[in-house]
Order: structure tokens, then C-alpha cells, then sequence
């Protein structure tokens, strides 16, 4: 501490209150809304606290979903979220180690045309090629599978230079020592740089499980049957246009169910998550 | 920089690295140069007739007041989300840098939004805001001021604006608070032995030292609105009311996947590249002269 200045400090802490009731008000007030029968939500003054339903809103969007709206339970589009959430964090990762170790550790013909080639995927992302990058799913008879949702997300050049800088930092000599005694290089790779990218691997998997829950255009465009939905995109389906009655306390209950396992990641693996954001952004 | 030892050529290397070029080009490349060969064609209505014009869907667009517009939206847009988004990150990651007591409770719950998709803050938020069962709706309304962000373009831009920005300050936040962090405490000291108190010390000394934090978050910020806030616009308004919320981004999709205009989506999708691929390269700019800085 380098002066006492007990005002300032009061007005400091008062602005971060400030702010996290700013941040947890949606939060609050989602959650309060998905504890009420969908009648308690049409009458004014509108509920502050949380009322008796939460078990019956939670069980009924879980196993059934929403009544009238074009999705499956939640339950279902949930386990859609999680394999694609999954597969795409786990195969991130898996292919750029792989080429990352492939582009540090040989030296062969091409190696800087392929970093190159991985090097512009960063310039081009779903949003800017959404028509013919459908067609191609489409073309390999790829829509509303599993593979169509993730497979397309994987490559990724930030993983790549994370496990390319990270390799750089190994000490050679480590290399050196493995072929002195004969280790061939993968037999390396197993047992010296994957041991070694442990803590790298852990950080990158929180913030790349996060971007696959999360994803909203790529499932919109791959999923039309309602068995493949992912929970983000289904909330949307529930909340139809016009001047159609929305059953808010349910949207409510499933938005609360979606946020909620990226949101306990982050609580949970936040040094991980801190290291992982700040080290893929460098 | 390359590795003093390294393996011997065999088919190794190229096994694996296949995977990774093998979906790059599949998903990337292949689909890219598509978006680029189609914009310069032209298809009638059923898919039967193709033709080549050179650059007339590009011409057609940039004649088009509805794509003119969804550039000024775009850039107002982008704009209100990255200049507040970083404004109340800093802010607070100076406030949750001078306290001592409590800011790591602080920073925990200041991050986790960013946890939150771009789609779900913006059913929240749109929750609170709606005209009927809105929560803030309702106390705009009791202070004599009507919320309807389904009839008001100026309320749908203020809704979209708030919930990209409600998401995104957390990101900010630790980026400031890492950059703030760093700061050697000594010029800190030195500067307060000279009388400078806690915001002059701040815009003296943090401020300036945290230029490159700031100058390359702005470049993030400003790639989110972009493209992540698809989910934003697409949970809440659709682009509406009118073209009021119609970003670039939420333009392509509507001529393309709705509309099926298929050279006319292409044309905006390369203008689309154009605008990454400046953003990445001053990006990665920044990024060499931060080594030498």
C-alpha cells in the first residue's frame, strides 16, 4: 500500500459492487423467472424472488421441452451441446499438437507452405463463407450428424502457434538426450513433449470447450431436424415471432440450463481458464 | 526460428500434419475460393443458368442503399460495442487493481460472462427489455419512458449494443487487470513519493504503459462485433425493425441462407475476407513491434 486514502479505496469497492450487480442482475432475474408458473409471469408487479415451480419448470423443459415450440427436451439438446463441445475441444487439440510438433521438430520439404496454409484459416472465419462451406457439408452428406457439427470447427491456427511457441521453449538438449538413447520420435513425443504440454493442454481445453458449447451460426446452418439442435440455438426456436404467448419461465429454466456448464468451467478451472485465454491471444 | 536438432525426413512429418491440412482445406480453403468464383457469377433464379459477369454483383451491391446502410450499421454498431467494452474494462480492472481486499472475488465474478454465449446474454437481456413482461421495460415505463425494442430501431441498436457489451467486458477486464499487474510497483512508488495521486498516477503512468494491451484489444473487440455478435442480433431483433440491426455479417446470411442469392452472398463474403484479413494483419503488426517494445 502506498498511501492511505480510505475515500478512494470506498469509492473503488463501491464501483465493483456496482458493476457485479450489473453482471449477475440477468443472471438473477433468468433464474427468478424460471422458478414461476408461466401465468406469474403475465401479472405485474413481476416477481423478484424466486417462487415454488423450479422442480417442475427444470424437469419439464429436461424431459419434454417447451409446449409448441419446434425443439426437443432440453435434455436431449444439451447432450448434442456436450458432444459438440467435446469433440471439438478434443480434436482441436489433437491435430494442432500433432502438426505443431510435425512443423517444429522436422525439417521437410513444404513445412513452411503448411504452416502457411494453417496460418489463413485464421483470416477465414464461418461467418465470412457460411454458403459454400454448407455446400460441402451438405455435398458429403454431412447435415445434421455429429461429424457436419464439430469436424469443420477443428481446424484452428491459435492452437497450432500455442503448441508451436510452447515446443520452441523445450530445451534441445531433451531432444538430443531422447535420440542418444534411441528413442524414436514419436516414442519422444509420448513420453518428453506431451508429459511436458500438460498444463498448456488443460488451459487450451477450457477455452476451446467454451467456443464449441457456445457456438451458434455453424448449428444453425448444419441442423434441421430437432434431434440435432444444440441447446443455444434451441433457445432461439422457443421464443417464437410475433405476438405469440412466450412461455418465459420455461426459455428461462433452459437458458439457465445452456449457460451452465461453461459458466462452472470457468468458476471451477479459472486459473486454467485465465492462463488459457491469455496464452491463446499472444 | 527452428529447432538447432531436429528429426530426419520420412513420411512422418507429413502423417501429422494431414489431419490438420486435410479439414483446412476441406472447410477453409475449398470453400473460400468458392465464395470468391461465385461472386463473380451470376445464377437465375432456379439454378439452371449460370453466368459469368466479372464484378457486377459487386457493383450491384455497392449501389444497393440496404447494403450502404448495413455498412453504417456495422460501423456504428461495432464501434458503441468496442469503445464501451473497453472503456468499463479498464475501469474496472483499475478499480479491482487498487483494492486490496476482495479482488479476487471480485474478478471472479466480473469473468464469468464470458463464459455466456453471445446468443443466451441477448435472450436475457431481451427478457428484462421486453415491452410485455420486461423487468426493465416495466420501470422505464413507470418513469414515463416507453421501451418497445421490436418497434424502436434506436432501442433494438441500444438492446444489441448492451447485451455484446454486458458479454464482453469480462474479457477486457482480465486482459487490463494482467497488463495493469505488470507494471513495475517501483514507478508507481516513484511517482507517489513525487505527490501524484491514484488517477493521475493512472493516467500518467498505467495508461500509457498499457497502450499495446489496449491497441490489440481493440482489434479483438472490434473482430466480436463483427462476427460473434450474429448470435446477438439473430436471438433478439433478426435485423430489425427495418434494416435497423443489420450488421455485414447478418446480411450475408439473410441474401444467402434465406434469400438464396447465391453470387450476391458470395460478393459479401469477400468483402468480408477483405475486412479479416486487414484486421489480422494489423493485428500481427502490432504483435512484431510489441517484441521489440
Amino acid at each position: 500500500m502506498i498511501e492511505h486514502r480510505p475515500g478512494f479505496i470506498f469509492f473503488c469497492h463501491a464501483l465493483l459492487i456496482a458493476s457485479i450487480v450489473v453482471v449477475v442482475f440477468p443472471l438473477y432475474i433468468g433464474f427468478v423467472a424460471s422458478t414461476h408458473t408461466a401465468l406469474r409471469m403475465l401479472q405485474y408487479p413481476l416477481p423478484l424472488l424466486p417462487g415454488g415451480e423450479i422442480l417442475h419448470n427444470y424437469a419439464t423443459v429436461l424431459g419434454h421441452g417447451v409446449e409448441g415450440a419446434s425443439t426437443a427436451p432440453v435434455g436431449r439438446m444439451m447432450w448434442n451441446s456436450l458432444v459438440m463441445a467435446l469433440t471439438i475441444a478434443i480434436g482441436k487439440i489433437v491435430i494442432s499438437i500433432l502438426s505443431a510438433f510435425a512443423i517444429v521438430y522436422f525439417r521437410f520439404p513444404l513445412k513452411n507452405f503448411f504452416f502457411w496454409m494453417i496460418f489463413i484459416t485464421l483470416m477465414l472465419p464461418v461467418e465470412v463463407r457460411i454458403l459454400p462451406t454448407y455446400k460441402v457439408v451438405a455435398d458429403l452428406c454431412l447435415l445434421d450428424t455429429y461429424a457436419g457439427l464439430s469436424v469443420p470447427l477443428i481446424a484452428s491456427a491459435t492452437a497450432t502457434f500455442l503448441f508451436r511457441q510452447f515446443f520452441l521453449t523445450i530445451p534441445d538438449e531433451l531432444m538430443e538426450a531422447a535420440r542418444i538413447d534411441g528413442a524414436s520420435a514419436m516414442r519422444f513425443f509420448w513420453d518428453v513433449v506431451l508429459p511436458l504440454s500438460k498444463t498448456n493442454i488443460a488451459a487450451l481445453f477450457v477455452i476451446l470447450f467454451i467456443y464449441g458449447w457456445n457456438q451458434y451460426l455453424w448449428p444453425l446452418l448444419v441442423t434441421t431436424q430437432e434431434d440435432m439442435y444444440t441447446v443455444v440455438i434451441g433457445i432461439k426456436r422457443m421464443i417464437p415471432g410475433g405476438d405469440a404467448a412466450v412461455a418465459w419461465n420455461l426459455v428461462m429454466a433452459t437458458s439457465m440450463l445452456a449457460l451452465a456448464p461453461p459458466a462452472l468451467v470457468v468458476l471451477v478451472m479459472q486459473r486454467w481458464f485465465v492462463k488459457g485465454l491469455v496464452d491463446t491471444e499472444k | 526460428m527452428e529447432k538447432r536438432a531436429q528429426f530426419p525426413v520420412s513420411w512422418l512429418p507429413y502423417a501429422l500434419v494431414a489431419p490438420q491440412l486435410a479439414i483446412t482445406i476441406v472447410f477453409f480453403i475449398w470453400p473460400a475460393a468458392q465464395a470468391m468464383w461465385q461472386s463473380l457469377l451470376v445464377q437465375n433464379a432456379f439454378g439452371t443458368n449460370t453466368e459469368f459477369v466479372w464484378f457486377e454483383n459487386f457493383k450491384v451491391l455497392f449501389a444497393d442503399p440496404i447494403y450502404l446502410e448495413s455498412f453504417k450499421v456495422t460501423a456504428l454498431f461495432s464501434a458503441l460495442v468496442a469503445v464501451l467494452a473497453l472503456g468499463i474494462g479498464l475501469v474496472l480492472a483499475a478499480a479491482c487493481d487498487h483494492v486490496l481486499r476482495g479482488a479476487r472475488a471480485y474478478q471472479t465474478l466480473i469473468i464469468w460472462p464470458y463464459a455466456v454465449a453471445p446468443a443466451i446474454a441477448a435472450v436475457l437481456w431481451a427478457f428484462m427489455f421486453n415491452p410485455t413482461v420486461g423487468i426493465l421495460a416495466y420501470g422505464l415505463k413507470s418513469l414515463g419512458y416507453d421501451w418497445n425494442h421490436m418497434l424502436n430501431s434506436g432501442q433494438a441498436m441500444a438492446l444489441v449494443v448492451i447485451a455484446s457489451v454486458w458479454k464482453q467486458v469480462s474479457y477486457n477486464f482480465l486482459f487490463f487487470l494482467a497488463g495493469l499487474q505488470s507494471i513495475p510497483k517501483s514507478m508507481i512508488e516513484a511517482a507517489a513519493i513525487d505527490g501524484a495521486g491514484p488517477v493521475k498516477r493512472f493516467l500518467t503512468i498505467a495508461f500509457p504503459l498499457l497502450s499495446p494491451t489496449s491497441f490489440f484489444l481493440l482489434v479483438v473487440n472490434l473482430v466480436y462485433a463483427f462476427f460473434d455478435t450474429f448470435g446477438v442480433i439473430d436471438a433478439t431483433t433478426q435485423g430489425g425493425p427495418m434494416t435497423s440491426t443489420t450488421t455485414l455479417v447478418y446480411k450475408v446470411y439473410q441474401d444467402g441462407f434465406i434469400g438464396l442469392d447465391l453470387g450476391g452472398s458470395a460478393a459479401q463474403s469477400v468483402i468480408l475476407m477483405t475486412i479479416v484479413i486487414a484486421l489480422t494483419v494489423v493485428q500481427f503488426r502490432y504483435i512484431e513491434r510489441k517484441v521489440q517494445y
